[in-house]
C-alpha cells in the first residue's frame, strides 16, 4: 500500500480545488497541512471528529444568490460574456462558440478538456467558450484536478481564464481582500492551463497572465467585467509550490504504520478514539498562524495545539517578528523581565524586550 | 505593531485578561451616543436585513425588513432608519457658539455633535454602502422615495468618510476603539470578534478572559455581532422565516422574522453599550477635547452644506479633491500619532523606545545662559538631563515637551546618559525666564523630536483648474434621473 493511502486510510481522497491550492501556498511551511492535502485527506471531517470542527458555514442565501448571477452570466450560451469581453477586449468578434465540456460526464472531463485544448490551440481563429473545464496540477508530487468557471478561447489570439463571483464592484471597487481571493484563485488556474499548454506542446505564454473577473455592478445584478492581472500572483505561486517541501521528505522518518484514518465501520461512522488520532496527527509539525483561521479546517485544533504550548504563534506574525522569532511566549515574557538568561543571537532582542518593559512598567505604577 | 505593544499581549495571555496600552481614553465619547447595529443579507453588497439603534440602551429600535430583495420593504427601511438618525442629528444643530479666529471672520460652530458608535468595522463600511445606496434617489420623477431617504444617505456618507480620519470620534467602530485602549492575548484578526474583545478586556465574574472569549465563538451563544450573520442562522433560522413571509405576508410572518433577527441583534446592542461604558470609564486624554472642537466644526459645515442645497457627494473624488482629501488624511495622522502620546506616557513610551524621545532627570540647570552679544543677545538656559533611555537624536535636534505646552528646546550635546538641552521656546519676553519655564535639578522631564507644529495644507489648484495631466477639470455633478433610478436589488 502506498504510504500516501495508508495514512488517508480506507476511503477515497479528497479533491484539491483551487481555494485549497491558493490556501496551501499562504502557508507553505506547514507539514501537517501538506501531508493531510497531499494524502487527501478529509481534513473537515477530521477536525470534525477530534472535536474541533473549522468554523465555516456558508449561507444558503450566499449560495443562492452566486448561483442565480452565474446562471445570469452563462444563459443562453454565454451570450452576456461575450458581450461583456468585447467591450473589455475592445474586439470585433461577432461569433464565440460554446462548448459545455460538462456532458460528457465527470469521469470524462479532464481528458475531454484536454482534447478540446490542444484542437482549439491548433485552430488559430476558433473563438470558443468552455463551461465547466477540468484542468489538472500536480502539487506536491500529486495531481489535483480544478475547475474554473469558464475558459475564454483565442480572443484577440490570447486565452483566458473568467472566473464569476457574485461580490459587487461599487462605482469600480469592490472590498480588497475578496478580489485578492479572486486573483489567487484565478492564478491556480492560468498556472494548470500553462501547463496543459506546454504539455500539449503549444506556448504557455498565449494563456494570458490578465484573468477576467465578472462581478455583479453596483447594488444590481448587472454583471460587469473587469481584468485583473494576476502575474505577482503567480510568481508568488511559483515560488511557494516550488518551494513547499516535497512530499516524501516530509514522509521520511514517520513510523510506517501512522494513519490519519478515522477507521469508518460499514455505514462510515468514524470508530477511532480522537485522542489517538490526535496524537497521530501530533507526530507532524503544524505552523499555526492565525490566518489559518479563514483558511484551514484544521484550524481550531492547531490553535488549541498551540495554545497549550503557550506559543507566540497565537498572537499573529506581526507580533511574532517584535519578539525576533521567540517561539514560546513563557520565554519572551522572561527575557522582557530578566529571569531567562537570553541564548546566543537573542541579546538584542532581550535587550529591546527589558527596556519595553522597564517602560511599560514605570508608565503604569 | 511595536515591541510595547507585543509584550502587552504576552503579559494578557499569561495573566487571562487584557491589559491596558494607554493611561488614558484618546476618543470622545458623547453623554447621547447613538448605537447603531446594522445587518445584512449574505451574498448581497448592501441589502439590510435589519437593524437596532438608539440612544437608550433600555429601549432600542428594532427595523426588520422581512424580504431583503423587495425593493419597496429596503426603501421603507431606509425610511424607518431616517426618522430615528435624522431627528438624532437635528437635535444637535440649533445650540451654536461664535469661533474667533486669529485670522478672518468669526464662524458659528455647533455646540455639541452626534457620535454613531458601530460594533466593527465592516459595519462602518456598510454604513457607508448604505449612504451610497440612498443619497442619490430623488423626491420626484420616476421611481419617487420619501425626502427622508437621499437626506440620511448624505449623512451616512458623510459619517462614513469621517471615521475614515484619525482622531475623529463622529462615527467609531466598537472593536477599533477598545483595540487602541487594550491588548488582549489573542490575535488582531481575533480581536475583530466585538463578543472575544470584551471577554477579555472584561470577562464576567468568576471567567477568564481566553475563556469568555472562547465561547465567544459559539454563534449560538454570541451571534455574531454583524453586518454578516451566522450562515446557521441563516439556513435553520431566517430562511424558512422569510420563506413563510412569502407565502403569506402577514403580521404573524414579519414577527417571525422580527423575533429572529431580535435573537440575533440583542446581544450586540448590550455588547456594544458595554463597550461605551468600558470607555466612558477611562480618564480622557487633554488633546481628546481639541479634536472633538474640530470634529463639531466639520459637523457644523456639514449641516450648513446641506443647508444650503449643495448636491450628494460625488461617487468619487475628483483629481483635486482626492488630492486633498489624501493630504487632510495624512495631515490627521500626523497629529493625532503626536497628540496621543503627549497626552499619554505608554504612547509616549514608544517613542522613547525608538531613541525619538526620552525621559530622566534634570541634573543641572542654568536659567540665566545667554548666547550671542549686543542686540542679538538671546536668552538660553541650559539644562542637563540624565536618562537611561536610548537616545538617538543628533545634536541640534529640536524637541517639544509633553510636560510644558509652548516649550521648545535643542540638543547640544549628548554624552554618557546625559544630555545637555538648550531651551529656545516658551521663557517669556523677559530678561530672565517666566517662572517654572526651565526645569529645576531633581525635576522629572521629558523631551521628544515628535512635534504638533501647525502644518499649512497643500497648495492645490481649484478644481476647476485641474491640468489635462489629471483628467481636467471634473465635469460638474447634476443630479439625473439614471443616479435616482439605480437599481438596488
Amino acid at each position: 500500500m502506498n504510504r500516501l493511502d495508508r495514512l488517508r486510510g480506507p476511503v477515497p481522497p479528497r479533491a484539491h480545488d483551487a481555494r485549497a491550492i491558493a490556501a496551501l501556498a499562504a502557508n507553505p511551511g506547514c507539514a501537517r497541512r501538506a501531508l493531510l492535502d497531499a494524502a487527501g485527506v478529509d481534513k473537515d471531517g477530521t477536525a470534525r471528529h477530534l472535536g474541533f470542527p473549522a468554523p465555516f458555514g456558508q449561507s444558503q442565501f450566499a449560495i443562492t444568490r452566486g448561483n442565480v448571477f452565474e446562471a445570469l452570466v452563462k444563459e443562453n450560451g454565454c451570450a452576456e460574456l461575450l458581450r461583456l469581453m468585447r467591450e473589455l477586449l475592445g474586439l470585433p468578434v461577432d461569433q464565440v462558440g460554446y462548448q459545455d465540456v460538462e456532458n460528457v460526464g465527470s469521469h470524462l472531463r479532464a481528458s475531454h478538456t484536454r482534447a478540446l485544448i490542444d484542437r482549439a490551440a491548433r485552430e488559430l481563429d476558433a473563438a470558443v467558450f468552455y463551461d465547466h473545464p477540468m484542468l489538472s496540477l500536480e502539487i506536491a508530487g500529486h495531481t489535483a484536478y480544478l475547475e474554473p468557471d469558464v475558459l475564454a478561447f483565442q480572443l484577440g489570439g490570447r486565452f483566458h481564464i473568467v472566473e464569476i463571483k457574485s461580490f459587487a464592484v461599487i462605482d469600480g471597487q469592490a472590498e480588497p481582500e475578496k478580489v485578492a481571493a479572486a486573483a489567487r484563485q484565478a492564478a491556480v488556474y492560468v498556472m494548470a492551463l500553462r501547463a496543459l499548454m506546454a504539455d500539449l506542446g503549444h506556448d504557455p505564454e498565449r494563456v494570458s497572465h490578465d484573468v477576467v473577473l465578472i462581478c455583479p455592478e453596483n447594488f444590481a445584478n448587472r454583471p460587469t467585467a473587469s481584468l485583473v492581472d494576476v502575474r505577482k500572483q503567480l510568481a508568488v505561486l511559483k515560488r511557494q509550490l516550488a518551494r513547499m517541501a516535497r512530499v516524501d521528505r516530509l514522509l521520511e522518518g514517520l513510523p510506517p504504520e501512522l494513519t490519519f484514518s478515522l477507521d469508518p465501520d460499514d455505514e462510515g461512522v468514524p470508530t477511532r478514539s480522537a485522542r489517538e488520532l490526535a496524537e497521530a496527527l501530533g507526530r507532524i509539525p503544524a505552523r499555526y498562524a492565525p490566518d489559518c483561521l479563514s483558511t484551514c479546517d484544521m484550524c481550531m485544533f492547531c490553535r488549541d495545539e498551540a495554545r497549550s504550548c503557550g506559543s507566540t504563534d497565537l498572537l499573529g506574525r506581526q507580533v511574532r517578528d517584535q519578539l525576533g522569532g521567540v517561539a514560546a511566549a513563557s520565554e519572551a515574557l522572561g527575557l522582557a523581565e530578566g529571569t531567562v538568561v537570553p541564548g546566543e543571537g537573542q541579546e538584542e532582542i532581550a535587550r529591546v524586550l527589558r527596556l519595553a518593559n522597564r517602560l511599560r512598567e514605570e508608565c503604569l505604577t | 505593531m511595536s515591541t510595547l505593544l507585543a509584550l502587552a499581549r504576552l503579559r494578557a495571555m499569561r495573566d487571562g485578561v487584557a491589559q491596558r496600552i494607554t493611561t488614558v481614553r484618546h476618543c470622545h465619547v458623547s453623554e447621547r451616543p447613538m448605537v447603531f447595529i446594522p445587518l445584512k443579507l449574505a451574498g448581497e453588497a448592501a441589502a439590510p436585513l435589519g437593524a437596532m439603534v438608539g440612544t437608550d440602551p433600555d429601549h432600542p429600535r428594532l427595523l426588520v425588513v422581512p424580504q431583503p430583495r423587495n425593493r419597496d420593504l429596503r426603501f421603507a427601511f431606509a425610511g424607518e432608519l431616517a426618522e430615528v438618525l435624522l431627528p438624532y442629528i437635528e437635535s444637535f444643530q440649533k445650540a451654536t457658539e461664535t469661533v474667533e479666529k486669529k485670522v478672518g471672520e468669526p464662524y458659528e460652530r455647533c455646540l455639541d455633535a452626534p457620535q454613531i458608535v458601530v460594533p466593527n468595522r465592516p459595519a462602518v463600511a456598510f454604513t457607508g454602502l448604505l449612504g451610497r445606496s440612498t443619497r442619490f434617489r430623488r423626491v420626484d420623477g420616476p421611481y419617487p422615495v420619501h425626502p427622508s431617504v437621499p437626506l440620511l444617505g448624505r449623512w451616512l456618507t458623510y459619517f462614513t468618510d469621517r471615521a475614515s480620519q484619525p482622531g475623529s470620534s463622529l462615527l467609531l467602530a466598537a472593536t477599533d476603539v477598545l483595540g487602541a485602549h487594550w491588548a488582549t492575548g489573542q490575535s488582531g484578526l481575533e480581536d475583530a470578534n466585538l463578543a472575544a474583545l470584551v471577554g477579555w478586556i472584561d470577562p464576567p465574574p468568576g471567567m477568564s478572559g481566553p475563556r469568555a472569549a472562547e465561547e465567544a465563538e459559539d454563534p449560538l451563544l454570541w451571534p455574531p455581532a454583524g453586518p454578516a450573520t451566522d450562515p446557521g442562522f441563516d439556513n435553520e433560522v431566517l430562511g424558512p422565516a422569510i420563506r413563510a413571509y412569502e407565502d403569506a405576508p402577514t403580521a404573524r410572518a414579519v414577527e417571525r422574522v422580527a423575533q429572529a433577527l431580535r435573537s440575533q441583534l440583542e446581544p450586540t446592542w448590550r455588547l456594544t453599550w458595554r463597550a461605551v461604558e468600558l470607555l466612558r470609564a477611562l480618564p480622557e486624554g487633554s488633546r481628546v477635547r481639541d479634536r472633538w472642537d474640530a470634529d463639531r466644526g466639520s459637523f457644523t459645515r456639514f449641516v450648513e452644506r446641506i443647508a444650503e442645497g449643495g448636491p450628494p457627494q460625488a461617487r468619487r473624488d475628483g483629481a483635486v479633491g482626492a488630492a486633498a482629501r489624501l493630504a487632510g488624511l495624512e495631515r490627521a495622522r500626523a497629529g493625532y500619532d503626536v497628540q496621543r502620546a503627549y497626552d499619554d506616557p505608554l504612547v509616549m513610551a514608544e517613542y522613547r523606545l525608538t531613541g525619538e524621545a526620552f525621559a530622566g532627570v534634570v541634573t543641572g540647570a542654568e536659567p540665566e545662559h545667554f548666547e550671542g552679544e549686543g542686540r542679538s543677545r538671546k536668552l538660553r538656559p541650559l539644562i542637563t538631563v540624565r536618562t537611561q533611555d536610548p537616545v538617538r537624536l543628533a545634536p541640534g535636534a529640536v524637541l517639544g515637551s509633553p510636560d510644558r505646552r509652548g516649550h521648545g528646546a535643542e540638543v547640544v550635546g549628548l554624552a554618557g546618559g546625559e544630555i545637555t538641552l538648550k531651551i529656545v521656546k516658551g521663557m517669556g519676553r523677559g530678561k530672565t525666564p517666566a517662572p517654572g519655564a526651565v526645569p529645576q535639578p531633581g525635576e522629572r522631564v521629558c523631551y521628544t523630536s515628535l512635534t504638533d507644529d501647525f502644518q499649512t495644507s497643500a497648495a492645490l489648484p481649484d478644481p476647476e483648474q485641474t491640468p489635462w495631466t489629471h483628467g481636467g477639470p471634473p465635469e460638474e455633478y447634476a443630479p439625473s434621473d439614471d443616479d435616482a433610478q439605480e437599481e438596488w436589488e
